[in-house]
């Protein structure tokens, strides 16, 4: 059996990450009211991602976890980050 | 104690377990069981569906009504196309020959998770009986395997089940595809590095990340689409504000890579068949694997070509045919590489040899007359034409079915421990060659001429060309036949066979029994060299 070493996160890093995605959650809201254009889909989608990856990286124990995890996480990050840069090239230039 | 050594000796197909006659098979999560199920229900549907395909054929023999009119020629191809994709090529080789052969080829035991493989064709089931209750109420759909968007919510046929049978038959493939990971990168045995590892489990690494990753795509797109029907949400639907081209992106984000998931096992399988029937080494062992990794990560960035004539914007049409022409790059080395590979070796005809060999050549006719179709100009002229039918067909068919029929008469042996009639075999393989050529080329020569896809009727100038394809399908469905009827009449009858490499083979599963037992090694093999090192 493997004897490896388990990460227990401490009850202060668990109240950190909800708070941050409590104000992460009231800026996504805040931001709705900036007339920002096509910007505004952005900074939602960057509020989003900010979000998920504080849940990956401390809630979901990707910084203690074996690296390997943290490679393939970004990986498939960096690949539909590309499909949707793909996707947009139509729509931004129709 | 003599009773437990008994057990590990006999053959996982004699194994007694808990349960007994049918419920051993649907219950077992022995991964060559499940691969067996796999296989036997695909056995079924690729009967069923090409059954539905040589009617549209004997239908397009003339113009005008033969035996069906413009409605049910609509559904006929629509089902024929669901069954064939999302039944048979998406599973194909990686559900019938991955369960099987991946753990003994790595030499381990069984697939990381036994009872989610198990799962996995449950779920397979499911979705095939939720896409069949389609057929039965309302009236057999009629949007085309693609589901285009409107058509797909405004059809007042029975699309729903369809759409969600297809759903459901994605997590099948997910799951799968995680289970293959896992497995190889958990349970390879000792001394099995990535470079020792053979062909087929990595292209199947290659395409179970695939599946894990592009499988979702299609399962919000499709489940969006029931929503549109259902609910009216208006992401499709122009008249709510919604876009039907962002219907075909979803779409196609997954089913062109999907074409990866079909026909990367296939090449690993013709990259084990082609060294041992050779008796040569693999020529480019390396650039076979990076190409594989090469085509599964390009592969995902080239969906929209199947867009050309949709209304994308100029600079995405150039960037996506622009990749299309790079994708063709690492499929042509492997076509070297397999050339290279027969070249001066010590060639050994045998069925599985016959298959490989036609899988190259109806795989490079696919392939180019694929380049013919990423090319804006041309594609303009040949699109939605039986041009793009008959390159379908030499892809998926060609690629996928003739690498699944090299892959089955070459394992064949060690998973039923007999062997077939190599006469009939060969006989089939000629037959259903000479159908295939003469079903599919002329459609080339019809597309070039204008003649559309998807039509039950056609103008007289185009009836040369279509008799001559349908006296192929006939043909084609002979060949199948004595194919099939060989491969299970002799399941049962065939030979007996307890050799363990009848092929000359280097790989691990050469090494296990025939058939193999339950867990298929009593000790764990370790591995020292390379695989196919012929000296």
């Amino acid at each position: 059996m493997s004897e490896e070493k388990q990460h227990i996160s401490s009850y202060t890093s668990h109240i950190l990450v909800l708070g941050a995605l409590l104000v992460l959650t009231a800026a996504s809201v805040a931001v709705t009211s900036l007339e920002m254009g096509k910007y505004n889909t952005l900074v939602a989608m960057l509020i989003a991602g900010t979000k998920a990856g504080i849940v990956l990286t401390w809630f979901m124990h990707l910084k203690f976890d074996n690296k390997i995890f943290a490679i393939f996480t970004v990986a498939v990050i960096v690949l539909f980050l590309l499909v949707l840069y793909v996707t947009f090239f139509d729509y931004s230039y129709r | 104690m003599s009773e437990t050594i008994t057990s590990k000796h006999v053959s996982f197909l004699e194994h007694k377990g808990k349960y007994k006659g049918l419920l051993g098979w649907i219950l077992s999560t022995d991964h060559k069981r499940v691969g067996l199920l796999y296989l036997y229900t695909m056995l079924v549907f690729f009967s069923i569906a090409a059954i539905l395909g040589l009617l549209m054929k004997i239908q397009l023999i003339a113009p005008g009504y033969t035996i069906m009119g413009p409605q049910t020629y609509n559904s006929m191809f629509t089902v024929h196309g669901i069954i064939m994709i999302f039944i048979i090529v998406v599973p194909g080789l990686p559900a019938v020959f991955g369960n099987f052969f991946l753990p003994i080829m790595i030499g381990a035991k069984d697939v990381a998770f036994p009872k989610l493989n198990l799962a996995s064709w449950w779920i397979y089931i499911i979705g095939i009986l939720v896409v069949l209750s389609s057929q039965f109420v309302g009236g057999w759909p009629d949007t085309g395997w693609t589901f285009y968007a409107p058509y797909s919510f405004r059809t007042p046929t029975n699309v729903l089940p369809a759409l969600f049978g297809a759903f459901i038959l994605g997590f099948s493939s997910i799951l799968t595809g995680i289970n293959f990971v896992v497995t190889i990168h958990r349970m390879r045995a000792p001394g099995m590095t990535w470079f020792r590892m053979p062909l087929f489990p990595w292209t199947l690494y290659a395409t179970a990340w695939i599946q894990i990753l592009a499988t979702p795509v299609i399962g919000i797109t499709l489940l969006l689409t029931v929503m549109e029907r259902v609910l009216g949400v208006g992401v499709f639907d122009p008249t709510l504000g919604g876009d039907p081209i962002l219907y075909q992106h979803l779409f196609w984000i997954y089913s062109h890579p999907a074409v990866y998931i079909m026909i990367l096992p296939g090449m690993g399988a013709i990259s084990e068949i082609l060294p041992v029937f050779s008796r040569k080494r693999i020529y480019g062992y390396k650039a076979i694997v990076l190409s594989s990794l090469a085509i599964a990560f390009v592969g995902y960035f080239v969906w929209g070509h199947h867009m050309f004539t949709s209304g994308m914007s100029g600079r995405a049409l150039y960037a996506f045919s622009f990749l299309t022409f790079i994708v063709a790059i690492p499929s042509a080395i492997k076509v070297f590489n397999w050339v290279a590979t027969m070249h001066k070796g010590s060639l050994n005809f045998q069925t599985p040899f016959y298959w490989a060999v036609s899988f190259i050549f109806v795989f490079m006719i696919g392939g180019f007359s694929g380049l013919t179709l990423g090319s804006l100009a041309t594609n303009v002229h040949v699109h939605d034409t039986h041009f793009v039918v008959a390159h379908f067909h030499f892809i998926v068919f060609g690629g996928t079915g003739y690498s699944f029929m090299a892959a089955l008469h070459y394992w064949y042996p060690k998973m039923f421990g007999r062997m077939y009639d190599r006469g009939w075999a060969n006989t089939g393989w000629a037959v259903f060659f000479g159908g295939f050529l003469t079903l599919y080329l002329p459609m080339f020569g019809l597309g070039m001429q204008g003649m559309p896809r998807r039509y039950y009727d056609y103008l007289p100038e185009f009836h040369t060309g279509n008799i001559i394809s349908s006296l192929g399908a006939i043909l084609m469905i002979v060949g199948a036949i004595i194919v099939i009827v060989n491969l299970v009449r002799s399941a049962r009858y065939g030979e007996k066979t307890s050799e363990k490499n009848p092929w000359g083979g280097k790989t691990l599963e050469w090494e296990t029994d025939t058939p193999p037992t339950l867990e298929n090694w009593e000790d764990l093999p370790t591995v020292e060299e390379r695989p196919y090192e012929y000296k």
